[in-house]
C-alpha cells in the first residue's frame, strides 16, 4: 500500500545532481504523506484525455524537489511517502497509521474521506491539506480547524469566470445541466456566481442523451440547443468531462461555450506562461512527461507551503507552521503574479485564477475593477462574511 | 500612460535636457532584437536582430563587445555594438537569463535558469570554465567591486548564494523574501541588495558579515501592496540614491540609499521591469514590459520626460557611450 517516493525515478534524478557547498547546521526532518482514496472514474464518452494516474501526486513530487533545494541549504529535511487506497479500500485506517508518522498529510479524497480523517483523534494538531475538493461546504458549514485547502473552491472557478463575462458583457446565457450529481453541484455554483456578478442565466436545460455523440453531434446538438433563447454564451455543468466536448461547434446559434467546457475558470493550466510559470511548467513536464493541471497545482502549492513555512520558522513543529500559515507574514510565490496567502476564517489558498480556453490564456482573475476592501483576490469564492465556518475564530 | 503626450512636447522645449551623447541598448524579449535609443534624441536609431528570447545584456569595459543572453537558443551572444554583427557565441548552459562580466573583463557569470545551476565562462578561450550549483530558478546575478564575490539569487529557493570567485564554491546561503530578481553591490562593496518581487521588498546585507542589516519596503497610495513588486534597480555614481523598478505597480521608486527610505515614486510604462542611466547619468531609461515601451526619466526633476516605442516585451537595458 505504502509507496516510497524515492522509488519514483524522477525524484532520484533531481536529488542526484545536488552537490551542495554547504555544510548542513542542525537538521529538522520533515516528513510528508501523500494520501489518496483512488476513486473508479464515471465512464465517459471520449477515449482522449485520459485522467492520469499519478495526478496530484506529480505535482507533489515537483513541489518537493524544489522544495529539498532550500532544505539543503537550511538544514531541513524534507520527504514525502505515498498511500494510495484501492477503492473501497479502508482509507481512515491507512490515514489513522500515516498519522502515527506525520502530521503533515496531503488528503486526496472526496469529501467525506476528509471530513473523517479531520475528525481523527490522531489528526488533532495535525496539517491536512485539501489538495482535491471543490467543494463549498468544506469552507463552510464543515469547515475543520486542521485543514487547509489548496484546491481552489468550485465557486472560486465560477467567480473567475463571470467575472470575464461581465467584462466582455456577456451577460445572456443558458445553461446545459449534466445528469451526475457532481453536474448539478457544479450548475448550483454557477448560477450563485452568475448572480453575484449579474450574468442571466434565462433557460435551463438538463443532457438526456444516451447516444454516442461522438457520430451523431451535428444533428443532434443544434437541434437540442434550437429552442433556447437568443443568449451571448451557453454555460455547460460537465464536471466527469463527458458529454461538453461534442457541444462546442455543434450550436444552433454560432456561441462560445463555457463552464466545464470552452472558456473556463481553472486555479492552474497548461496555457499559463506569465509570471515565470512557464520555469513550473517546463520543470513539471521533465519531471512527470505531461502537461500540469489544477489538481497537480493543488498538491504542489501544498508541499510548498510546508517548504516556506519550514524554511521562514526553521521548525517542523506543526502548531508552529499552522500559526505562521496564517499570519499575514506567509506569502507564497504561486507562479500567478501575486503573492498567495490563506484565509483566516476557512483555510482556503487565496489565489488568483486562471480563465482559459484550450490554447490560451483568457484572463487572470480577479479582473481590473473587482474591488474588495481587504483582498481583491477574495472577490472569488466564500468570502468572510459569507462563509459559516468559526473553527478558525480564536 | 497616465502622463498626457501633449504635456511633453512643450516641456521639452522648455527644459532642453542637454544629454551627452549615447545609447541605450534594450533587449526584447519577444522579438529576438536589441532596439538601440538615442541618448539625445531620444528615439529608437537602430534595430538590430539577436537570438531567441534575448533578455540579459551588458557591455565590456571598453564598449568593444556586447554580451546578450540569448535565453532560448540556450546560448551567450557576442556582439560587435559597431556593427551589429554576432562575432560568435559562447558555451552558457541551458537557458541564461542574466549574466555579470568580472571586473577582469574576462569571465561571465550566467545565470541558468532551467537549470539551477551558475556557469562561469571563458570570454577569450570560450570555454566553461566551472558550474556551480544553486537554487531553483537562479536569476539575479552580481559582482562585488574587487571581483572577490559572485551573488546569484534564486527564485524559488529564495536566497542568495554568496559564492567566492577565487574557489568558485559557494560560501554563504542568505534567505531572502519571496522570488528574488536582481543583486547589486552597493558603498563600495560593502553592502549588497537583493530585490524580491513577490515578497515585495529589497533587502540589504553588509557583505562582511552576511547580516540583514535592512528591509526596504514600498508603499504607493492607490495600489495595493501585492502589485508592488521590485526588480531591476540602479545607483547613482555617488551610491547616494537607488531607482527600483516596482514591476506592475508601473512606478520606479526613488531610495535614499543611506537612510533606506523612499523618497519618491516616478510613473512609468506598464509592468517596469530592468533600468539603465545614461552615459552622462542625467536620465534613466525604464524597460517596461507589457506597454512595450520605454520610459525616460529625467534625474534632476525626477520627473518622467517621454515614452518611446521601442519592440515587444523590452526586458534588458545598458548604456553606451
Amino acid at each position: 500500500m505504502a509507496e516510497s517516493f524515492r522509488d519514483r525515478k524522477g525524484l532520484w534524478l533531481a536529488a542526484a545532481i545536488f552537490c551542495w557547498a554547504s555544510s548542513a547546521t542542525a537538521e529538522i526532518a520533515v516528513p510528508m504523506i501523500y494520501m489518496r482514496q483512488e476513486i473508479q472514474p464515471p465512464p465517459v464518452l471520449s477515449n482522449l484525455d485520459p485522467i492520469p494516474k499519478d495526478r496530484g501526486i506529480a505535482g507533489a513530487e515537483v513541489a518537493l524537489a524544489d522544495t529539498k533545494t532550500t532544505g539543503r541549504f537550511m538544514g531541513h529535511d524534507y520527504s514525502l511517502a505515498l498511500v494510495s487506497v484501492e477503492p473501497g479500500g479502508d482509507f481512515l485506517a491507512a490515514a489513522r497509521k500515516a498519522l502515527t508518522s506525520s502530521k503533515i498529510l496531503f488528503l486526496d479524497a472526496p469529501p467525506e474521506g476528509i471530513l473523517a480523517v479531520a475528525d481523527l483523534a490522531e489528526a488533532k494538531g495535525a496539517l491536512l491539506f485539501n489538495v482535491s475538493s471543490g467543494a463549498k461546504r468544506l469552507r463552510h458549514v464543515d469547515c475543520r480547524m486542521n485543514v487547509f485547502h489548496t484546491m481552489a473552491e468550485d465557486a472560486m472557478r465560477t467567480d473567475a469566470l463571470m467575472q470575464a463575462l461581465k467584462a466582455r458583457r456577456w451577460v445572456r446565457t443558458v445553461l446545459i445541466v449534466g445528469p451526475k450529481p457532481e453536474d448539478r453541484t457544479f450548475a448550483d455554483t454557477l448560477r450563485t456566481s452568475a448572480q453575484k456578478f449579474g450574468i442571466d442565466i434565462l433557460v435551463e436545460k438538463d443532457w438526456t442523451f444516451n447516444t454516442d455523440l461522438r457520430r451523431a453531434a451535428g444533428r443532434e446538438i443544434p437541434l437540442f440547443t434550437q429552442d433556447f433563447p437568443d443568449h451571448d454564451v451557453l454555460l455547460i455543468a460537465d464536471e466527469a468531462d463527458d458529454f461538453g466536448r461534442y457541444v462546442q461547434d455543434n450550436t444552433w446559434l454560432p456561441r462560445p461555450v463555457a463552464g466545464s467546457e470552452g472558456l473556463r475558470g481553472e486555479g492552474w493550466a497548461p496555457v499559463l506562461e506569465q509570471w515565470a510559470a512557464v520555469q513550473l511548467q517546463n520543470r513539471f513536464e521533465k519531471a512527470a512527461g505531461r502537461e500540469m493541471g489544477s489538481r497537480d497545482y493543488a498538491a504542489w502549492a501544498a508541499v510548498r507551503t510546508i517548504g516556506e513555512a519550514v524554511t521562514r520558522t526553521n521548525s517542523g513543529d506543526p502548531v508552529v507552521l499552522r500559526e505562521f500559515i496564517l499570519s499575514a507574514k506567509f506569502a507564497l510565490d504561486g507562479f500567478k503574479g501575486r503573492s498567495l496567502s490563506y484565509r483566516d476564517w476557512d483555510g482556503q489558498l487565496r489565489q488568483p485564477m486562471a480563465v482559459v480556453n484550450a490554447r490560451a490564456l483568457v484572463e487572470l482573475a480577479p479582473l481590473d475593477g473587482y474591488l474588495h476592501q481587504t483582498n481583491e483576490m477574495d472577490t472569488l469564492g466564500l468570502d468572510r462574511p459569507e462563509s459559516a465556518c468559526t473553527a478558525f475564530e480564536g | 500612460m497616465r502622463f498626457p503626450a501633449l504635456l511633453i512636447a512643450p516641456l521639452l522645449v522648455a527644459m532642453p535636457l542637454q544629454a551627452g551623447a549615447g545609447e541605450i541598448w534594450v533587449t526584447n524579449e519577444k522579438d529576438d532584437t536589441i532596439s538601440v535609443i538615442d541618448t539625445v534624441r531620444l528615439e529608437v536609431v537602430r534595430t538590430i536582430p539577436t537570438g531567441e528570447r534575448p533578455r540579459g545584456i551588458t557591455f565590456n569595459s571598453d564598449r568593444s563587445r556586447v554580451y546578450i543572453c540569448a535565453s532560448d537558443s540556450d546560448t551567450v551572444q557576442v556582439m560587435d555594438p559597431a556593427t551589429g554583427k554576432i562575432l560568435h557565441d559562447l558555451p552558457s548552459g541551458e537557458d541564461p537569463e542574466q549574466f555579470v562580466l568580472a571586473p577582469d573583463d574576462r569571465h561571465l557569470w550566467i545565470a541558468n535558469e532551467d537549470d539551477a545551476v551558475t556557469t562561469v565562462v571563458d570570454v577569450e578561450t570560450r570555454q566553461v570554465v566551472a558550474q556551480v550549483n544553486v537554487g531553483i530558478e537562479p536569476e539575479g546575478m552580481a559582482v562585488s567591486p574587487d571581483g572577490k564575490i559572485v551573488i546569484t539569487t534564486s527564485e524559488t529557493t529564495n536566497m542568495a548564494h554568496w559564492i567566492d570567485t577565487e574557489t568558485k564554491k559557494i560560501f554563504a546561503n542568505t534567505l531572502v523574501d519571496a522570488r528574488p530578481r536582481h543583486a547589486e553591490f552597493a558603498k563600495g562593496g560593502a553592502e549588497l541588495w537583493v530585490s524580491s518581487e513577490i515578497g515585495g521588498t529589497i533587502t540589504v546585507f553588509d557583505v562582511a558579515t552576511q547580516a540583514e542589516k535592512a528591509k526596504i519596503r514600498f508603499e504607493i497610495t492607490g495600489i495595493k501592496a501585492d502589485l508592488v513588486q521590485p526588480v531591476g534597480f540602479e545607483f547613482t555614481p555617488d551610491g547616494k540614491t537607488a531607482f527600483v523598478a516596482l514591476g506592475p505597480a508601473n512606478h520606479v521608486a526613488v531610495i535614499d540609499a543611506d537612510t533606506f527610505k523612499v523618497r519618491t515614486y516616478v510613473l512609468v510604462g506598464r509592468r517596469v521591469w530592468h533600468l539603465a542611466f545614461s552615459p552622462d547619468h542625467k536620465q534613466l531609461f525604464s524597460t517596461n514590459g507589457v506597454s512595450g515601451d520605454v520610459t525616460i526619466i529625467d534625474i534632476a526633476s525626477l520627473e518622467p520626460v517621454k515614452s518611446i516605442k521601442v519592440g515587444r516585451f523590452p526586458w534588458g537595458a545598458a548604456a553606451r557611450p
